[in-house]
């Protein structure tokens, strides 16, 4: 197999993506396969096909919460969630609008929270959250009792060691 | 009543375990048929097949001077030859005995009701015995045997089952159809899975084959006629004129310059053109051109003088070595064995208009590939489109293409072509790096020593693109080639632009060989593949005696198991022929002349063409080494002329009688 977008993913994530022969292990073991537009094979063998924009504009690539199930189980080695980091990258670097913008929102709001106090600060990180999905009422039970439970600090704690933490957000080039 | 019978008969009854004793009753069986007219002797036993009950059944015979046998144990398949190889070790002639069947046929198909199992149990050995009565003490009939072998064909089969039997120091004949032996062999460029070059390989065993002192080949034959049975066979080998005299040719090739007609060639598949007057396979040694008879102008203007007729070829030749008016020649062969390796042709693309197989120049077949792989081919090993000569980026290899089609085509798979395409298109991507390989599959069968390997290679390393499903559409658009397909593992309809289209066409039988299986008496199947008897036992025995199958004519396969299995036809002839005759069953059809009216019925029914008409005294025949004992012309017979030895009218009444008189269920 050859397409321009294998030869990326393949350089980018470092995983043999022109080995997949669709045996479909990967795709029979996926806890969140329900909520994938497309299971692991087939995204294996879109890559392959080089049908980029469909790939980047599905909710797979969202939906994969990187359990490594599929990579583990994987006859020809190939560890799918690097992938699935590689091509969710290359979605946002295209600026395309991301199928499933909640699990975006989660992840630019954790970011944001370690970037600024160098750990998770889960009250601000909940709230910047809550702002960007908008979704106000959804989880309101268990947060109310993990704040109940002393879970969720209102004061944030900072990093002792900040400017290290800077220094990798600079040198991933965020 | 019948009169009493003067025999002395013994009666052994097999426990078989508890397989016969657990529904009946041995002990009262025992005594039931001690009871019965002849009995001297009866006695049950656990084992009878064991070693001390066939010891049993020897001394008895021997200590009672018994005249006749019946062992009621199991089939017959499994230990009639047991036992009467036992009685005939201690003097008994061996067709004195026969095995009551009341294990299959009574014991395990009674198991809730002993009694009535006893009762039917003791009705068989009684009707058993009763057809021992009239038994007549047989020899085995011997048969002269020929140690000669008749090849038809001289592919890859044929050559290598010849140079086998050959070497083990028999007299070989191979019948070519072609002018050169080799076959489609000769065709392909390399092997797989390891790429070796073929036509070297080939190139050595053709020239084993010419130079063996054992073995005189026949080319642009045919078997005319089959006569005679295993052993002893007679085959007529017509072959075609010899227009060019090899004597006297010198191969300038003067003639086939001056031909006037132009053909597409079939040895390179079409990919370049001949005269009628031409050489079929410009790789091989034998260079002397061929005239073919129904293409050339000389024998179709029937209109013409004789003087008008074209002679273009015979006027060029200045070594007068065509002679146009060279006669067919027939030839006979006696021989004790035939091998038959006809071969395969493939289905031809034209059968597959939606490819455009036939009518797109740049759809061509899989072999027509290999003649563009070959560097001895007509492009010199260079793979380029046939339509304009340039150099294919994009080459589309079409597998499937009219195999496991039951609804339009061939049901079967044709085997080789998974392995050959994933070896084509490795070949061209080494050829044309900057090129792309599509190789549409259904599923991908590579299940041979290094071929899953082989494949993937192809896949992993060099990049060929599989798309599973099957190609709905190939057709020209502005120029190009638009393939219309599907990707069954995403789910999508594609198209794609190729500039050349490889169609990985099914294997069939060679042309022509319905004729010849009905002239060998050899049985075919549906698609006209040459039977084998047994599948896992008897895979290169046919129906007939004697004619042995090998190659693609038995189903498609592979130059590997095509060797295997020429070898295997070579290995069985050699084992026939390890005896200085044939031994014979005695068990086979028998005429009274004095019934028998001549009127020909048996011949007709006769499955194995073991009947024939004396004509002299008009009383239609035995041959005691075809006939096999099935009884088909003692049934079809309308004076009863006919009786089958120790299975005769009289006995078979007798034991029917016996079952249909009343069953009391003995307790």
């Amino acid at each position: 197999m050859s397409s321009p977008l294998l030869e990326k993913i393949i350089t980018e994530s470092g995983q043999p993506v022109n080995l997949c022969y669709q045996c479909r292990k990967c795709s029979a073991g996926c806890p969140m396969v329900d909520e994938f537009d497309f299971p692991p094979n087939m995204v294996m063998r879109m890559i392959q096909l080089g049908l980029e924009g469909e790939l980047l504009r599905s909710r797979a690539i969202w939906m994969c919460v990187s359990c490594e199930t599929c990579g583990t189980r994987c006859p020809n080695q190939i560890r799918i969630a690097p992938v699935m980091d590689v091509l969710r990258a290359e979605c946002l670097k295209q600026g395309i609008e991301p199928a499933d913008p909640t699990t975006v929102a989660l992840h630019t709001s954790f970011i944001e929270s370690i970037r600024q106090f160098g750990r998770v600060h889960e009250a601000t990180m909940l709230l910047k959250y809550k702002f960007k999905s908008k979704k106000f009422t959804d989880d309101l039970d268990v947060g109310l009792k993990l704040f109940l439970k002393g879970k969720i600090p209102i004061m944030p704690k900072k990093s002792r060691n900040l400017s290290k933490i800077k220094e990798i957000f600079t040198k991933a080039g965020f | 009543m019948d009169k009493k019978c003067d025999k002395k008969l013994g009666v052994f009854v097999c426990w078989c375990g508890s397989n016969i004793a657990g529904s009946v009753d041995v002990d009262k069986a025992v005594e039931e048929a001690g009871k019965l007219d002849g009995v001297v002797h009866a006695e049950n036993y656990m084992y009878m097949c064991s070693d001390p009950g066939q010891q049993k059944v020897k001394d008895t015979i021997v200590e009672k001077g018994l005249d006749g046998v019946v062992v009621a144990c199991c089939s017959p398949r499994m230990h009639e030859n047991t036992f009467r190889k036992a009685a005939g070790s201690v003097g008994l002639n061996s067709y004195l005995l026969e095995i009551a069947n009341i294990r299959e046929h009574c014991s395990w198909v009674h198991q809730n009701n002993k009694p009535v199992a006893t009762a039917k149990a003791v009705n068989i050995i009684k009707a058993t015995l009763d057809k021992v009565k009239e038994n007549l003490p047989l020899e085995t009939l011997t048969i002269e045997l020929t140690k000669r072998v008749c090849v038809v064909g001289g592919g890859i089969a044929g050559i290598m089952s010849a140079l086998d039997l050959a070497d083990a120091g028999y007299e070989v004949v191979i019948v070519e159809k072609e002018p050169v032996i080799g076959g489609h062999t000769a065709q392909v460029s390399s092997s797989f899975p390891y790429f070796q070059n073929i036509s070297k390989l080939l190139g050595e065993k053709v020239k084993a084959v010419l130079e063996h002192p054992n073995i005189k080949v026949y080319v642009n034959s045919e078997v005319e006629v089959l006569d005679g049975y295993v052993g002893n066979f007679n085959v007529t080998i017509k072959t075609r004129p010899a227009f060019v005299d090899s004597a006297k040719c010198t191969s300038c090739g003067e003639c086939l310059a001056a031909c006037p007609v132009s053909l597409p060639d079939e040895f390179n598949r079409g990919l370049s053109r001949r005269g009628a007057i031409f050489i079929y396979n410009a790789s091989a040694e034998a260079r002397i051109p061929v005239l073919r008879q129904e293409d050339c102008r000389h024998f179709a203007d029937f209109e013409q003088s004789q003087e008008e007729k074209c002679r273009a070829c015979v006027q060029s030749c200045s070594e007068n070595a065509i002679d146009l008016g060279a006669l067919p020649g027939r030839s006979e062969e006696f021989v004790g064995a035939i091998v038959m390796a006809t071969g395969y042709d493939l289905y031809s693309p034209a059968n597959l208009p939606e490819y455009g197989g036939g009518t797109i120049p740049d759809v061509v077949d899989a072999l027509a590939f290999e003649r563009m792989l070959d560097p001895n081919g007509p492009t010199g090993g260079k793979v380029l489109c046939h339509s304009d000569g340039r150099i294919p980026k994009s080459v589309m290899f079409i597998q499937c293409a009219g195999s496991r089609d039951p609804e339009r085509h061939k049901a079967y798979c044709s085997r080789a072509c998974c392995m050959y395409t994933a070896k084509q298109a490795r070949l061209y991507k080494r050829q044309v790096e900057d090129g792309t390989a599509f190789i549409s599959y259904m599923d991908i069968r590579s299940d041979s020593r290094d071929f899953e390997e082989f494949v993937q290679v192809g896949m992993e390393q060099e990049n060929l693109v599989y798309i599973r499903g099957r190609v709905a559409k190939v057709f020209e658009e502005n120029g190009r080639l638009k393939v219309f397909t599907a990707d069954t593992l995403t789910g999508r309809q594609i198209t794609m632009d190729a500039d050349l289209v490889v169609l990985a066409m099914a294997m069939e039988p060679k042309a022509g060989v319905r004729e010849l299986a009905k002239k060998m008496n050899v049985t075919i199947d549906g698609d006209a593949f040459l039977s084998e008897t047994h599948i896992k036992l008897y895979p290169v025995e046919s129906s007939t005696k004697g004619v042995y199958l090998a190659g693609c004519g038995q189903a498609p396969k592979d130059i590997t198991d095509t060797v295997s299995q020429a070898l295997a036809t070579a290995g069985k002839i050699q084992t026939m022929f390890s005896n200085e005759t044939l031994i014979a069953d005695p068990l086979i059809a028998e005429v009274k002349d004095d019934v028998c009216s001549g009127c020909g019925v048996c011949i007709e029914i006769c499955p194995y063409g073991a009947r024939v008409m004396n004509d002299f005294v008009r009383i239609s025949e035995v041959n005691q080494a075809v006939c096999q004992g099935c009884g088909a012309c003692i049934a079809a017979c309308p004076n009863k002329a006919c009786e089958l030895i120790n299975s005769t009218s009289r006995q078979f009444l007798r034991v029917i009688g016996d079952f249909t008189s009343k069953v009391k269920a003995v307790v």
